[in-house]
């Protein structure tokens, strides 16, 4: 079993949801990283989504635009954000790790030396934002030859047709897109969220995990009734922006968010057995 | 990954893209899941609307009667003369309404749009030609437009600014990433994937994911036909040599697309080597610094770092500063159909400078760098010689940077 099909086991036996962070790799700089690692852990994260910055990100709204700016400030890449997975790994054989990126550093790196690279560093799970099932055949079959779960998007848009594309190409689990739009956009529909994961459900088991627009600890909790994980991420990288002076401090105010949208998504009564 | 293998070999370029979008090994579509369901329906409304003879007929009307085509192709003799070479002919879409090319394909989009039931429409653009176009047909068609501009773009192509803001759009500055068309590419794709339903992108080149480098092509395609049936009346034959600038490519690809399978004449495409290709100042994707990556919906050949970081460009015209390119000149540039150059930001002025002497036209700074390069091809070449050369569009809106480099304020 898989490290994130593992978590996903555990917490379920519990009758708990997963929380899911996102931050990106490398901000405010490099040394910052794997110690937020460590702290959102002990604070209650399930997984952890590391963002490997990039340019050209046209899917992010403007914070975490921002944050890809200020890691490539610090010249970190594809490559330092291996290194600093591999770090983690270290003192933490356990926490799953997903990278969420863009498909040209990978297509820059080669699929199989990339594939290769991220399992040996410790990954878990790949999310490349702009590589689509149609797309990215080749890159999903080189990481599960070596045990990386290729995690694909599903979005509102998503019709009948690529659903099931979808499902025949995803592992680890299902990472739905609540809203049309980029990350830390306006507010989510609930309603309209619990009735495309029914949807969802029907062309597949894997987990769901919903992302984009949760922001606090109600929000948080209302997708957790419906959702398996719930990936918070823009509101963890403001706080990010906001301490970036005084890591310490973002730390500390990170880990507050955390472990407050910990206990707002475990105290929900799940929607489904 | 697909390999250059997968391209052309034979005289059949006018095939491509197939049904997956792609170029040979470029193309395709690189974008979050969002944007896959509204592409496809994009991708079946062209389909089944680009031989629908009441669409056709709406386009040739407006192409004729609003736009003003067929542009002409002009003998430019006293340039030719000059250099002592082959004639060269400009094909001059730099008379076409809003003065240049890019007029051909917001009409076409706009009408898309229009039969899709959208009543909004967003574009990005560098130069302001883009955006300028994409704003007269929303007025024209009445509907509402956001044009997304890098920052440093707003500053230097002000007129343009203020034409779109008078045709009633809002003009939206870019300040993230690099400041130019890249960012306000990105921007578009975000504000995209957030109105999808109600919004129409109008992207401005033959680049961006399917179907959009195909039919923008096919829009700009008329260019080409004209022309060839322009220079079989002018000269009873087809031309040795075509040229045309590369920023995405639209305008070369409009005027290549009919003589892809016409072997023996040589195509050109032009792009911006601003301060020199040493410099690390330059947009020149194909010609030199380039390899292959995905950026903007499309694998093409890219300018990027060793870690697959897309890089800032330079070139005097902001329509050529842009570190992609349209995915169907990758296949052309790798199959060895069309040969790509640099021209400098000196270069270009010295073009701009000479046509407008010699006759009398002002042509737009990515323009000059197709004349910039039939200058130095004319005099290797015979005097039964024939180049044409697109005039892509004028240069009224770049007398401010003229101006500024001599020093002069207006």
């Amino acid at each position: 079993m898989s490290r994130i099909e593992q978590a996903f086991a555990r917490r379920k036996a519990e009758g708990r949801k997963l929380l899911v962070s996102f931050f990106t790799a490398g901000d405010p700089n490099p040394d910052a990283t794997v110690p937020l690692m460590h702290a959102v852990v002990r604070a209650g994260v399930d997984i952890i989504e590391l963002g490997v910055p990039f340019s050209d990100p046209m899917a992010e709204g403007p914070v975490i635009q921002a944050a890809c700016e200020r890691a490539l400030r610090h010249g970190v890449s594809l490559r330092r954000v291996l290194d600093m997975v591999r770090e983690f790994r270290v003192h933490d054989p356990h926490t799953p790790v997903v990278l969420m990126g863009y498909a040209n550093p990978v297509e820059v790196m080669g699929y199989t030396r990339f594939a290769e690279a991220a399992a040996e560093a410790g990954v878990d799970g790949v999310i490349t934002v702009d590589l689509p099932p149609e797309e990215g055949a080749e890159l999903n079959a080189a990481l599960t030859a070596r045990g990386i779960d290729p995690v694909l998007l599903v979005a509102p848009t998503t019709t009948p047709a690529r659903l099931e594309r979808i499902s025949a190409a995803a592992r680890g689990f299902i990472y739905y897109v609540s809203l049309k739009g980029v990350t830390g956009a306006a507010t989510l529909d609930v309603d309209a969220v619990a009735e495309k994961l029914q949807e969802i459900r029907q062309a597949t088991t894997l987990p769901i995990g919903v992302g984009f627009g949760i922001r606090d600890a109600r929000s948080a909790a209302a997708v957790a009734r419906v959702a398996d994980a719930v990936v918070v991420g823009s509101a963890l990288v403001r706080l990010v922006e906001q301490h970036q002076d005084d890591t310490y401090k973002m730390r500390e105010a990170i880990v507050d968010l955390v472990a407050e949208l910990r206990q707002a998504i475990d105290t929900v009564e799940p929607a489904r057995a | 990954m697909s390999t250059a293998n997968d391209g052309p070999t034979g005289g059949d370029f006018s095939r491509y893209p197939d049904a997956a979008g792609r170029f040979g090994a470029y193309g395709g579509q690189f974008v979050a899941e969002t944007l896959m369901a509204p592409l496809e329906e994009l991708a079946a409304a062209y389909a089944r609307l680009r031989n629908d003879p009441d669409f056709i007929a709406e386009l040739d009307y407006d192409l004729q009667y609003y736009v003003g085509r067929p542009s002409p192709l002009y003998y430019a003799e006293r340039l030719s003369k000059s250099l002592g070479g082959a004639r060269i002919y400009l094909k001059r879409e730099d008379l076409n309404h809003t003065g240049a090319h890019k007029i051909n394909n917001c009409i076409g989009q706009a009408l898309l749009a229009k039969r899709m039931g959208k009543t909004r429409v967003i574009a990005e653009t560098g130069a302001g030609q883009h955006g300028v176009a994409t704003a007269t047909v929303a007025a024209r068609f009445g509907m509402k437009c956001v044009v997304y501009m890098g920052a440093e773009d707003v500053q230097r192509q002000s007129p343009n600014v203020f034409r779109m803001k008078l045709l009633g759009a809002e003009v939206v500055p870019v300040q993230a990433g690099t400041r130019t068309l890249k960012d306000a590419l990105n921007e578009a794709m975000r504000d995209w994937v957030t109105n999808v339903d109600d919004t129409f992108y109008i992207i401005g080149t033959v680049a961006g994911p399917h179907p959009y480098p195909m039919l923008v092509r096919d829009f700009q395609a008329v260019i080409g036909r004209e022309a060839k049936r322009q220079i079989l009346a002018a000269e009873g034959r087809l031309p040795d040599a075509l040229v045309a600038c590369v920023g995405g490519g639209s305008n070369a690809m409009g005027l290549f697309h009919a003589f892809l399978d016409d072997r023996n004449v040589a195509l050109y495409g032009v792009e911006a080597a601003g301060r020199g290709i040493d410099s690390g100042q330059h947009a020149v994707r194909l010609a030199a610094a380039g390899r292959p990556g995905v950026l903007h919906g499309n694998r093409t050949y890219l300018l990027e770092d060793d870690d697959g970081q897309i890089l800032g460009t330079h070139s005097i015209s902001a329509g050529l500063d842009y570190p992609g390119v349209g995915p169907e000149h990758a296949m052309l540039k790798d199959a060895g159909r069309a040969n790509y150059v640099g021209i400098t930001d000196d270069e270009a002025l010295e073009g701009f400078e000479t046509l407008t002497r010699l006759e009398g036209i002002i042509p737009a700074l990515e323009s000059s760098h197709a004349i910039a390069y039939a200058l130095k091809l004319a005099p290797t070449m015979r005097k039964d010689q024939i180049i044409v050369v697109n005039l892509s569009g004028r240069g009224d809106k770049d007398i401010n940077t003229i101006a500024a480099m001599k020093g002069i304020s207006l």
